[in-house]
């Protein structure tokens, strides 16, 4: 098992990363604030692993996804992807670092141009990044319909032919045109029915095998992350509160907002609910406009201290290998931490654990 | 569920299907079921299924055309919708039968105010004065936990969070106290931590209500947890029916164990591979007269080429439209319970 | 919102100065000579010394300096005089005279004020232009929802049809037309706006309706092809929304929903095209006036390009690009105010 996640070297490097979207206002569009959509992040990504991203909507996550490969001008933070570092590099010397990074998006509808067949969508990132004949190049496009699971005879078609999860398929064979080493995969199975969800999770890891690919795997569903990634970050309000390997993270929860997260989702299985005890959220995630003073979980977190509406905790390692951003695990605390952690105060929002 | 609890509403073989320009969709076929007072039904399925097209067809809410429901009953109270006329069917519309849909982003006008919203069906079935709605309102918002009602009914739509915008819909649906409340999918454009929440204000709202609610969703997971009886529909059919316990104990249908199979948990022993179904759910092109599940079936045999199978008995309020499950033979995949 | 107004008011001052200097440079650039409707009798050096009284003499810069001067500080003298000293809401203020030794805006063809011209001219054109606008909103919106409502239903189509006329017919064929139908062939209706007719009873007020028939007709065929086509997307739109079957199943009647739900949601993009439409109605319908000898603003441009009347065109020109710029931020404040939306800081 990979679970422990050995000392292999890190495949791309993300520090401190901060992407702000400036909020203009008044007459001479004076910038008043920001959307702290991504706010100081940091983490590794191992050769061959995959590093899940989850978390509610508007947590920053796919932003996230989308700034690690550039595809804004980042804020502030370094990132490092393949030994080379990208974080500020201009768009147009970007370019050549394209191929070994690329991207898998949400919506297949939406990402596939309707007017061009399968073949050329495949196709086009050969026809900007490689010298490649016209023949090889077609047979390379075969190739990776191939490997996608795509019948080579659909190549002629136009993408509102297929249904959702061939749409898809042309997506991943398109990101896997130029060898990459790295893919960010963003949301890939929201739009997918169930039994389709799993066929394209399986696709994505065999071709992971097959081609020693390192994935980033965004999605908001917990249960599909805990299947596909070697480790998990948790992200809430532009920040990781939590990262961890895949096992540890699920068996045992360290921040209050990760437990809540998890007992929220509804297992399939009658029995565990009728049994099981839920941790309900009161209210709704801050907007990133405007987070809370402290920690950004503070206004709802059922073991909220006074020390969490002060002070940001900061994000470190608190047992070996896994990362959390929570006071409850400071030093100072750590008679209390993990086992009933009392709160020192009432709660402003009395969180009910129902059963 | 108490099995002597009178039944609200009887479907009986309800056929819908929609004209289009290259053909027929034959959505829905020979949908059978009932609902009894207070209990909790869940249907699930994919896109495609016809689940949403069921209900919708219901109480004629379906664009017609392209939609055309060729055949069926479906008795509230005695009375068959399907033949009633505009007037009475407006008067169910919003007054017997409320309606949650999944999208609260969408599904609440944007151009007018909550208080609008909340009051139009209060003066309309109930005969309210403005004020007596308005106080009316006031109580729904605060019945579905929406805090400061009386300030937020002048708000609109989109000053609303996207679980506050769900409550709001649900309280829209409860206005007038309605019998049968129809969710369709009403937590899927939700975040899971806003979806429990939702869950929970459903199963508080029901058992002080006591409405019957019928709750549409393809999450195995929302089923398990808030449904007494289950329908799955595949290909425009019921493929099986059971009690909620027994389906996930005990599946009956090869593609209800499949899709049991499929998914993966949060929790207990982690699958090294997801168990997958081959191939796509059906076109639904032509009238069936073979099993829809056929070609995704790892257990198919010639009959299910020849025959739609008719849904067999196969235990207390369980049954199945497998041909296995006639001949009583036990699915593979059963086992694991 | 009113951060908002302000400064898109404060962008669209450099906006107009250069739309100015844009129209100032393209008629100093156009070939044409103001002297070239002056009798050939006249002597050489007597037309130089003409074209000397004109300005003509100075550089253009010069020129384009004075003539915004004139517009935008003389011009508005000379209305705050006639305020004080004239109008009826202001007379009873004291007379002032702000204007009084200044040089306005002269027209080369009349020697006259160009104002006094516009304000002629503007009845005219407000009434059979403005009259034909409103009646044309007036069609096209039920036409637009009805059609919607009834896609492709034989009443559907016939007002596709009726809408392709609209479009593909130009004014001056369909004016033409319906002057050989209704004037020439079946005599009901005059086929000359006649603008000295003044309305004291009702026989005189009859014979004003029936002159404005025509010109309002040919005109409002244009504005009703155009908005009944944009309300019916409009309205297709919002038909297929998800509010529409949430209002069905609160039992709402269709009236109800159409026309409440529906419309409301329709109208938002709608209004805004209307209001964009309104400076044309100022610009007057150039071709259409021509055809009925409408003496309008319209008229006015064309006879004064033919006269190489600079002044007065660059005058009117810029009139209109004022309207329009006035005119496209009211319609994004409307959008604004119509849709709880959008919110302009």
């Amino acid at each position: 098992m990979l679970d422990a996640a050995p000392a292999k070297k890190p495949l791309v490097e993300v520090r401190g990363l901060k992407m702000h979207f400036p909020i203009t206002a008044g007459l001479f569009r004076r910038q008043v604030g920001a959307v702290k959509a991504v706010d100081g992040v940091s983490f590794d990504i191992h050769e061959g692993e995959t590093l899940g991203v989850v978390g509610e909507s508007g947590c920053g996550k796919s932003t996230c996804g989308r700034a690690v490969l550039r595809l804004y001008d980042i804020t502030e933070g370094t990132i490092r992807i393949d030994g080379r570092d990208i974080g500020q590099v201009p768009q147009a010397s970007l370019r050549q670092m394209r191929p070994t990074m690329q991207m898998v998006f949400q919506d297949p509808q939406a990402s596939l141009n309707p007017r061009m067949t399968v073949q050329s969508i495949i196709q086009e990132p050969l026809d900007e990044h490689t010298k490649m004949s016209k023949a090889e190049k077609r047979e390379k496009v075969f190739q990776l319909m191939d490997a996608v699971g795509l019948n080579r005879r659909f190549a002629g078609r136009y993408p509102h032919a297929f249904s959702g999860g061939q749409r898809q398929r042309i997506g991943i064979a398109r990101a896997l045109a130029l060898n990459p080493k790295f893919i960010v995969c963003d949301e890939p199975i929201a739009a997918l029915d169930v039994s389709i969800q799993a066929q394209v999770v399986n696709l994505l890891e065999d071709l992971q095998k097959e081609f020693g690919l390192t994935y980033l795997f965004i999605s908001h569903d917990l249960s599909m992350v805990r299947h596909i990634a070697t480790r998990v970050a948790v992200m809430y309000l532009g920040k990781i509160v939590e990262l961890s390997p895949r096992e540890a993270l699920y068996a045992e929860p360290l921040h209050p907002y990760t437990e809540a997260l998890l007992s929220a989702v509804p297992e399939p299985d009658p029995v565990l609910h009728d049994t099981a005890e839920r941790i309900i959220l009161t209210g709704d995630v801050p907007s990133p406009a405007n987070p809370p003073k402290g920690c950004n979980f503070c206004t709802r977190c059922p073991r909220v201290m006074d020390i969490c509406r002060d002070i940001d905790p900061d994000y470190r390692e608190v047992r070996p290998g896994r990362y959390v951003a929570c006071h409850l695990y400071n030093e100072t605390q750590d008679q209390t931490a993990g086992t009933t952690a009392a709160p020192v105060e009432e709660q402003e929002h009395p969180t009910r654990r129902v059963k | 569920m108490a099995e002597t609890a009178p039944t609200v509403l009887d479907v009986r073989d309800l056929k819908t299907v929609f004209r289009t320009r290259s053909g027929e969709v034959h959505a829905v076929n020979s949908v059978s079921f009932d609902l009894k007072a207070g209990e909790l039904l869940g249907v699930v399925g994919e896109s495609g299924s016809g689940k949403s097209v069921t209900m919708m067809s219901l109480l004629g809410l379906l664009p017609m055309p392209p939609a055309e429901i060729r055949s069926g009953e479906v008795l509230l109270d005695g009375v068959d919708l399907l033949k009633a006329d505009a007037r009475t069917l407006r008067a169910v519309r919003g007054g017997k039968v409320g309606f949650v849909f999944q999208d609260p982003m969408t599904s609440l006008n944007p151009t007018f105010s909550v208080g609008f919203q909340l009051r139009e069906p209060l003066r309309k079935h109930m005969g309210m004065s403005k004020k007596a709605a308005n106080d009316r309102a006031v109580e729904l918002l605060e019945l579905v936990g929406i805090p400061d009602a009386r300030e937020r009914l002048k708000d609109y739509p989109h000053q609303f969070s996207g679980g506050m915008r769900q409550r709001v819909m649900i309280a829209i649906a409860l206005a007038c106290d309605p019998k049968v409340l129809i969710a369709d999918e009403p937590t899927t454009a939700l975040d899971v931590t806003i979806q429990a929440q939702i869950l929970e204000l459903m199963a508080d709202l029901q058992s002080r209500l006591g409405m019957a609610v019928i709750w549409i969703t393809h999450d195995l997971g929302v089923i398990a947890g808030i449904a007494d009886r289950v329908l799955v529909m595949y290909g425009g059919q019921i493929v099986e029916q059971a009690p909620v316990r027994e389906l996930f104990a005990n599946p009956r249908h090869p593609y209800t164990a499949a899709l049991l199979k499929t998914v993966p948990k949060v929790s207990g022993e982690r699958e090294a591979r997801l168990t997958i179904i081959e191939g796509q759910p059906p076109m639904l092109t032509a009238h069936p007269t073979a099993c829809p599940f056929r070609d995704r079936c790892a257990h198919a045999f010639d009959r299910c080429e020849r025959e739609n199978p008719a849904r067999y008995t196969v235990g207390d309020g369980h049954d199945a439209a497998c041909f296995k499950a006639e001949s009583g033979d036990v699915m593979p995949e059963a086992a694991h319970a | 919102m009113l951060t908002y107004a302000i400064r898109r008011l404060l962008l669209s001052i450099p906006t107009l100065l250069f739309i100015a200097l844009v129209i100032f440079l393209l008629l100093e650039l156009a070939p044409g000579d103001p002297m070239a409707q002056v009798p050939l009798t006249v002597p050489d050096e007597v037309k130089a010394r003409m074209r000397e009284a004109l300005g003509l003499g100075r550089p253009w810069p010069v020129r384009f300096g004075l003539w915004l001067y004139q517009f935008f500080w003389v011009e508005p003298m000379v209305f705050l005089d006639w305020l004080t000293n004239s109008s009826f809401l202001f007379g009873w203020l004291p007379d002032t005279s702000f204007s009084a030794g200044m040089d306005r805006v002269i027209s080369w063809q009349t020697r006259g004020p160009v104002m006094d011209l516009v304000v002629q001219r503007l009845p005219q054109t407000l009434w059979v232009v403005g009259m034909s606008y409103v009646v044309g909103v007036l069609i096209a919106l039920p036409i637009g929802i009805l059609s919607a409502y009834r896609q492709y239903s034989v009443f559907d189509n016939v007002g596709t049809f009726v809408s392709m006329v609209g479009y593909s017919i130009p004014p001056f064929f369909s004016g033409v037309l319906v002057i050989v139908i209704f004037s020439v062939q079946l005599g009901w209706l005059p086929s000359i706006y006649d603008t000295t007719h003044v309305v004291t009873d009702w026989a005189s007020f009859k014979v004003q309706v029936q002159q404005m028939i025509l010109p309002v007709m040919v005109l409002a065929l244009q504005t009703t092809a155009q908005l009944s086509r944009f309300m019916r997307a409009s309205m297709l739109d919002n038909l297929g929304q998800d509010y529409v079957r949430t209002a069905r199943a609160k039992g709402m009647t269709e009236w109800v929903v159409v026309l409440t739900h529906v419309l409301r949601n329709s109208m938002i993009p709608v209004v805004t095209v209307i209001a964009l439409g309104i400076p044309a109605i100022f610009g007057g319908a150039i071709i259409t006036e021509q055809v009925f000898k409408v003496n309008g603003i319209g008229q006015l441009l064309i006879t004064q390009i033919q006269a190489n009347d600079l002044p007065t065109v660059q005058t009117l020109t810029f009139i209109f690009a004022v309207l329009i710029v006035m005119f496209n931020l009211i319609a994004d404040l409307l959008y604004g105010i119509l849709d709880p939306r959008i919110r302009y800081d």
